[in-house]
C-alpha cells in the first residue's frame, strides 16, 4: 500500500534515494498496524481452554469488519488529514482502516493452533512468549513482502514505466478486499467450529 | 464508484496536456436584473461539429436572483494521490454557487453532458447554519473533499463574522463545516488554491458584501478599503502561517494561480487597480527557506481618454484603468493570461522566469473606450474577463461579464453575454478565432467557463511533470 507515494517522493526530489527513503516509513507504519492488532490475540491465545471461543470471535470480527468495509463507502476524510510528510502515520492509519492487520489474525491463530495443541501442558508464560514471537514473525513477513512488492512497482514506475502506468494500473479493489476479509473470516470460523 | 480511476484524472500536468482535447465548455449564465433564473450553458467546442460554438443544452435553475459567478468540479486529478485516499471518485458533478443567494446547485453532467441535470440543491440556510459563512465563491476539489471559499459571514449583509472556506463531501455533497482552525489576521476573502504535496494554501481578498453587492463603492476604493493582502496557510493544520500586505493602494487582490507542477513553489496573483496611478499589476509569490515572499513583477498602465467617452464613475480620472480582473496560468506553467477588463485586452505573458513576466502576445476586444469588435465583425460589449485555457494550452476561452452591478457601472450601455476563443501559439502569440462566437439567450450575461475533463484552473497535481 502507498507505493505511489514513494514514486511521488522520488520524482519530487528527482532522486531514487528519496523513493527508497519513503519506503521505510511506509513499511514501519504498516508493520506497527499489524502488530497492534495481532499482539493482543497472541496474549489471549494463552488462555488455552478458551481457544475455540477466541478463534470463533476472531472469525466473526473479521467477517464483521469485511461487511463494514462493504457498506461504508464514505470519503475517508480522516485519512486525508495526515500530512504528506507523515508517511509512517499514513501507512499505519490506512492499514488499520482497511483491516490489513485483522486479515492476518485468522492465519496467525491457525499457525498458533498447531503449536498449542502439543504444548497445552506448558506454562502459560512460555506459551505467551512463543505466541508473541510468532505474532512478530507473521507481521514482519507480511510487511516485508508488501513493501518489497510495492517498492519494486514504485521503482519500475519511477525508472521505466512512467506516471501513466499509475492511473492505468490502479484498480478499485475495495469490494474484493472487503469480500476477501469476509471469506478469510468465514474459513477461520468454519475450521474452528469443525475441530 | 468505478473500477478504474476516472480517465480525466492525470498524475502530472504533462499527462493532462497530452490527454484528448475538450468537447464541451460549461458556462454560467446570469440574469443581471434577476428577472429570470440563472442557468448553466453546455457549449459544443468540438472542431468540425455542426453545432460548434453553439449552446447544445441549458440547465435552468428553479430560483431567481442566485447570481452565478464561479464554479467547479466535485473531483479532479488530485484524487490520484494516495493521501487523498479516494481514487475512484468521478469527475461528474459541477458545484455551482449562487454568490448573491448563497444557494449551491450540484449539476450531474453524466452520462451525456448535453443532458446535464440538477442533482441536488443546498439551501442558503443550511450553509449558514453549518459554517457561519455566506456568498460562496471559488470551488476546488482536494484531499478532504470539496473546498468552497466564501465572501461573507453571517447576518443579512454578510458582515457578522469573517468569511472563509468550508468543506463539502465530494459524493454526498453534505456541508461538513468550516475549514479554518486559526485564521490569524484574515478578515476578507476571495480566491484560494494550493500546492498539495507541499501542504500549503494561498488565499486572497476582494471585499465584504456591502462593498460589492450594490456596485463598487468609489469612496471605499479611494480610501483603500478593499482587500490588499495575501494569506498563506498550513493546509493540513488549517492555520494561517503568514499574511503579506501588498500595500493599501493595491486594491482587490483577486485570482490566485499557483504553478501546476508541484515541484515549483511559486504562483501568481492579479491586482485589479493601484489607486495611486490606476495601474493593474501581476505579482509573483514564492516560498524560500520556509517563508513566503511576494513581489510586483508586471504592471499594466491605464489609457488616457476624453471625459465624455467615460462612464460617470471614471470621468474624474480622465483615463481607463486596465482593471486586471482575472488571470490564468497554462498547464505547463509557461504562459500567464491576464484579462484587462477595462481597456479591453487579453494579455499573454511568458512566465518561464516567474519573476520576469515577458509580454508574448495580446488581443484587443471590447473595452470601455476602445470598443474593439470581434474579427467576425460583431460588437463585443464589456472586456475580456473570466478566462479559461485548454489543457493542451492551444485554446484560450473567455467571457465578458464581471459582476452584475459592476458591469452596469463600467459599461452602462449594456452588456449582452459573449464568449470567444483565441488560438495560442505554443511559442507565444495569441489570435482570436474567427469562427468561435457563442450567442447567448437575450437578457443573459456569461461568467466562468469550465472545460469538460478539467482545465487550467481546476486540476491540482501531486506528481511532477518529468
Amino acid at each position: 500500500m502507498g507505493w505511489p507515494l514513494a514514486v511521488s517522493a522520488g520524482l519530487m526530489e528527482r532522486s531514487s534515494r528519496a523513493l527508497v527513503a519513503a519506503l521505510w516509513p511506509l513499511a514501519a507504519g504498516h508493520l506497527l498496524a499489524m502488530l497492534l492488532v495481532i499482539l493482543p490475540f497472541g496474549l489471549l491465545i494463552a488462555l488455552v481452554e478458551w481457544q475455540r471461543q477466541i478463534q470463533v470471535g476472531a472469525g466473526l470480527l473479521v467477517i464483521g469488519f469485511g461487511i463494514f468495509r462493504l457498506v461504508d463507502r464514505r470519503h475517508p476524510r480522516a485519512l486525508a488529514r495526515v500530512r504528506p510528510t507523515q508517511l509512517g502515520l499514513w501507512s499505519f492509519a490506512v492499514a488499520i482502516a482497511h483491516g490489513a492487520g485483522l486479515m492476518l489474525v485468522p492465519i496467525y491463530l491457525g499457525l498458533c493452533r498447531q503449536a498449542d495443541l502439543d504444548k497445552a501442558h506448558e506454562a502459560a508464560g512460555i506459551l505467551i512468549n512463543a505466541n508473541l514471537a510468532m505474532a512478530v514473525v507473521v507481521s514482519v513477513v507480511h510487511a516485508t513482502a508488501m513493501i518489497a512488492a510495492g517498492g519494486c512497482l514504485a521503482w519500475l514506475v519511477y525508472r521505466y514505466l512512467g506516471l501513466k502506468f499509475l492511473s492505468r494500473s490502479w484498480f478499485n479493489l475495495d469490494t474484493s478486499w472487503a469480500a476477501s476479509l469476509i471469506v478469510v473470516g468465514a474459513i477461520a470460523l468454519a475450521l474452528s467450529l469443525a475441530d | 464508484m468505478t473500477m478504474r480511476p476516472d480517465p480525466t484524472f492525470h498524475a502530472s500536468p504533462k499527462l493532462a496536456m497530452e490527454a484528448p482535447p475538450e468537447s464541451f465548455a460549461y458556462t454560467l449564465l446570469l440574469s443581471p436584473d434577476f428577472s429570470k433564473p440563472d442557468a448553466l450553458a453546455v457549449i459544443d467546442v468540438k472542431p468540425g461539429s455542426p453545432t460548434f460554438s453553439q449552446i447544445v443544452h441549458t440547465v435552468t435553475m428553479p430560483n431567481k436572483g442566485d447570481e452565478f459567478h464561479h464554479f467547479g468540479w466535485n473531483a479532479c486529478s488530485s484524487a490520484l494521490w494516495p493521501l487523498a485516499g479516494h481514487a475512484f471518485v468521478e469527475r461528474r458533478y459541477l458545484i455551482i454557487p449562487g454568490i448573491r443567494s448563497s444557494r449551491i446547485y450540484v449539476v450531474d453532467t453524466q452520462p451525456d453532458p448535453a443532458k446535464a441535470k440538477i442533482h441536488k440543491i443546498i439551501e442558503p440556510e443550511e450553509i449558514l447554519k453549518k459554517t457561519g459563512y455566506s456568498r460562496p465563491h471559488t470551488v476546488h476539489c482536494g484531499p478532504e473533499g470539496i473546498y468552497v471559499s466564501t465572501l461573507g459571514g453571517g447576518g443579512k449583509d454578510g458582515t457578522d463574522g469573517p468569511p472563509g472556506v468550508f468543506i463539502m463531501d465530494c459524493e454526498t455533497f453534505d456541508v461538513l463545516g468550516r475549514w479554518e482552525i486559526d485564521r490569524g489576521p484574515q478578515t476578507l476573502h476571495y480566491d484560494f488554491w494550493w500546492n498539495l504535496p507541499r501542504d500549503y494554501m494561498v488565499t486572497s481578498e476582494w471585499g465584504l458584501p456591502p462593498q460589492f453587492e450594490n456596485g463598487i463603492v468609489p469612496e471605499d476604493l479611494l480610501s483603500n478599503k478593499y482587500g490588499h493582502r495575501i494569506h498563506f496557510w498550513d493546509l493540513r493544520a488549517r492555520r494561517n502561517v503568514q499574511t503579506i500586505d501588498l500595500g493599501a493602494n493595491h486594491q482587490m487582490a483577486l485570482e490566485v494561480r499557483p504553478a501546476h507542477d508541484p515541484v515549483r513553489e511559486h504562483g501568481f496573483l492579479g491586482v485589479v487597480v493601484d489607486t495611486t496611478n490606476l495601474e493593474g499589476s501581476i505579482w509573483t509569490w514564492w516560498r524560500e527557506g520556509g517563508k513566503f515572499h511576494i513581489e510586483k513583477t508586471a504592471t499594466i498602465p491605464p489609457e488616457p481618454a476624453p471625459k465624455d467617452r467615460l462612464p460617470p464613475l471614471l470621468q474624474g480620472f480622465g483615463a481607463v484603468p486596465p482593471l486586471v480582473t482575472d488571470i490564468d496560468l497554462s498547464m505547463d506553467d509557461k504562459f500567464l493570461y491576464v484579462s484587462c477588463w477595462g481597456t479591453g485586452e487579453m494579455r499573454q505573458y511568458d512566465v518561464t522566469d516567474p519573476k520576469k513576466p515577458k509580454l508574448a502576445g495580446s488581443v484587443h476586444i471590447g473595452g470601455i473606450v476602445r470598443r474593439t469588435p470581434h474579427p467576425n465583425g460583431k460588437s463585443y460589449a464589456g472586456g475580456p474577463q473570466m478566462v479559461e485555457i485548454s489543457r493542451d494550452g492551444r485554446r484560450v476561452y473567455w467571457t465578458n461579464s464581471l459582476y452584475s452591478t459592476w458591469d452596469n457601472q463600467f459599461y452602462p450601455e449594456g452588456m449582452p453575454g459573449a464568449e470567444v476563443m483565441a488560438n495560442a501559439n505554443p511559442n507565444g502569440g495569441l489570435e482570436l478565432s474567427k469562427d468561435y462566437w457563442v450567442s447567448f439567450p437575450d437578457g443573459y450575461r456569461a461568467h466562468q467557463i469550465r472545460l469538460e475533463g478539467g482545465d487550467c484552473s481546476t486540476d491540482s497535481f501531486c506528481y511532477p511533470s518529468v
